[in-house]
């Protein structure tokens, strides 16, 4: 019987727990589990075994979990074997899923998480803490959402030196700059209509700077390249100054422009990009893509989603079932 | 690589072209084209142009086996542009001095500006530029542009370099 704590139940969170609720799809890979706890920043629920409908009746109805334990007393005071860290991203500090995450390593218990803070900020520790204790930290969903990444690298092309990565890491920045292309509208104007969206956030500065695919460019290098670099590794330019023109002037050399996150070792840097037309990574939309070069394989490509609540619990279910599918087989 | 263009005299007779063409080949040249110009011929000698890409560290070589075999070279170091690339710069292009920018480039004598595309929709607004460099090599080339990035960076211009 696997024992589930569920941290932070914003977007992916209730998408994780609706995938849950198939008990028919999940029992068959991973065998009998419950929800043993599930909190949001303001409250929460404990039970033996969670009524994940009721749980999520109540977030809709009142926007957050009753008053209880807070997720710290949850990870000292009750029995689990994995969580789910699916609390926002704070890439400054880390917080409040470093310490979270710290404390379930420590007693023992898995860690999933789609929370890009802790690892920018403590990746190598983690990692450490994690083999210490015999337990799996796993984080498919904090780089390109439902794209597989993590585990295609680490698994699918084990063995492998991985010699560059280059990506688009951000749907919203991937969105503005080839709706610009096609709209020929200036950026202001562009960003406004995603906002409206729900593309953009209210406050875009954190996509539209290339923190966000700066942030994911660190946990890939560290992860998978066995690099040991911070945040301020990386150079980083985004993609305000872009001109409705550029694109014009780009395509009459056959490119157009992209903001592109790359490593190769050395280097980390995001930066908007002349890109071939020609080019797999010339792509449209919110989506996300990531060209990876190694010294076997040479060059393999993926394309997914990178955002939505639904994508993105497809990333944090797909660790879950890698950590216990392993014990099945073991 | 390079490419060269040599132009070199030879007796109008059977045999002369191999007294070039050996050569080229020791030093693992690869000859791209060879034109006699028939037209030009004096006392008997017809000039002979011979464009060659060749490593740069063995044009030297080369030019001493021609002269060992008795060859005249009329004429050397017609290097070509052989590497180029587009490059965007967006911001005050103009007011910045233009033509500076440009020099930071043109003044290095292994890479020149050859084409530029400007487009400046109003007058305080930033404008988008489309450089296309050329150079005499690959790394000319690599060096030409972090020149310009140099340049570009004082000047507040952004830079957008396609992708490797």
């Amino acid at each position: 019987m696997i024992r589930i704590a569920i941290f932070g139940f914003g977007a992916v969170g209730r998408g994780v727990a609706k995938v849950l609720m198939d008990r028919r799809r999940m029992e068959k890979l991973i065998g009998e589990y419950r929800v043993v706890a599930v909190a949001d920043s303001k409250g929460s629920i404990v039970s033996e075994c969670v009524n994940l409908k009721e749980v999520l009746e109540i977030k809709e109805k009142k926007g957050r979990l009753p008053k209880g334990m807070s997720v710290e007393e949850i990870i000292d005071e009750v029995e689990f074997d994995v969580a789910l860290e699916l609390t926002p991203t704070n890439i400054d500090t880390g917080e409040p899923g470093l310490t979270h995450i710290k404390k379930c390593l420590k007693k023992g218990s898995h860690v999933v998480t789609s929370n890009k803070g802790p690892l920018v900020v403590a990746y190598k520790e983690l990692s450490k803490m994690a083999e210490k204790s015999g337990v799996k930290l796993m984080f498919e969903a904090t780089v390109g959402g439902a794209m597989p990444v993590i585990k295609l690298i680490k698994r699918d092309l084990a063995g492998n030196k991985i010699l560059s990565i280059k990506g688009i890491l951000n749907g919203t920045c991937n969105y503005i700059l080839s709706k610009m292309e096609k709209e020929k509208l200036p950026y202001r104007v562009i960003l406004s209509e995603a906002k409206e969206l729900g593309i953009a956030e209210a406050n875009e500065s954190y996509d539209v700077e290339g923190i966000d695919s700066a942030a994911k460019l660190v946990i890939l290098a560290n992860s998978l390249m066995d690099m040991d670099v911070k945040f301020e590794d990386v150079e980083v330019r985004g993609i305000t100054n872009i001109t409705p023109e550029a694109f014009e002037i780009a395509l009459e050399k056959g490119y157009t422009i992209r903001l592109i996150a790359e490593v190769d070792g050395s280097t980390l840097r995001v930066s908007p990009k002349l890109i071939p037309l020609s080019n797999p990574l010339c792509i449209h939309g919110t989506l996300n893509a990531i060209l990876i070069k190694t010294d076997l394989a040479k060059e393999v490509f993926v394309i997914g989603r990178g955002a939505g609540s639904t994508e993105t619990a497809s990333a944090v279910i797909s660790d879950l079932i890698e950590i216990y599918s392993c014990e099945v087989s073991r | 690589m390079a490419v060269v263009s040599l132009v070199v005299e030879l007796k109008d007779k059977p045999g002369q072209l191999a007294k070039v063409i050996d050569p080229v080949s020791k030093c693992k040249g690869n000859i791209i084209s060879i034109v006699h110009r028939r037209e030009e011929t004096t006392a008997g000698k017809v000039p002979v142009e011979i464009s060659i890409e060749i490593e740069e560290k063995n044009v030297k070589k080369l030019l001493e086996m021609l002269k060992s075999q008795g060859v005249v070279v009329k004429r050397f170091n017609e290097e070509r542009l052989t590497s180029t690339t587009s490059i965007m710069l967006i911001g005050h292009i103009i007011h910045t001095d233009l033509a500076n920018t440009i020099d930071a480039v043109d003044r290095t004598g292994f890479a020149e500006v050859v084409e530029m595309h400007i487009s400046m929709p109003c007058l305080k607004e930033p404008s988008t530029a489309m450089v296309t460099i050329s150079a005499v090599s690959e790394e000319g080339l690599k060096n030409a542009i972090s020149r310009l990035k140099d340049v570009c960076e004082k000047k507040g211009i952004m830079v957008i370099e396609p992708l490797e």
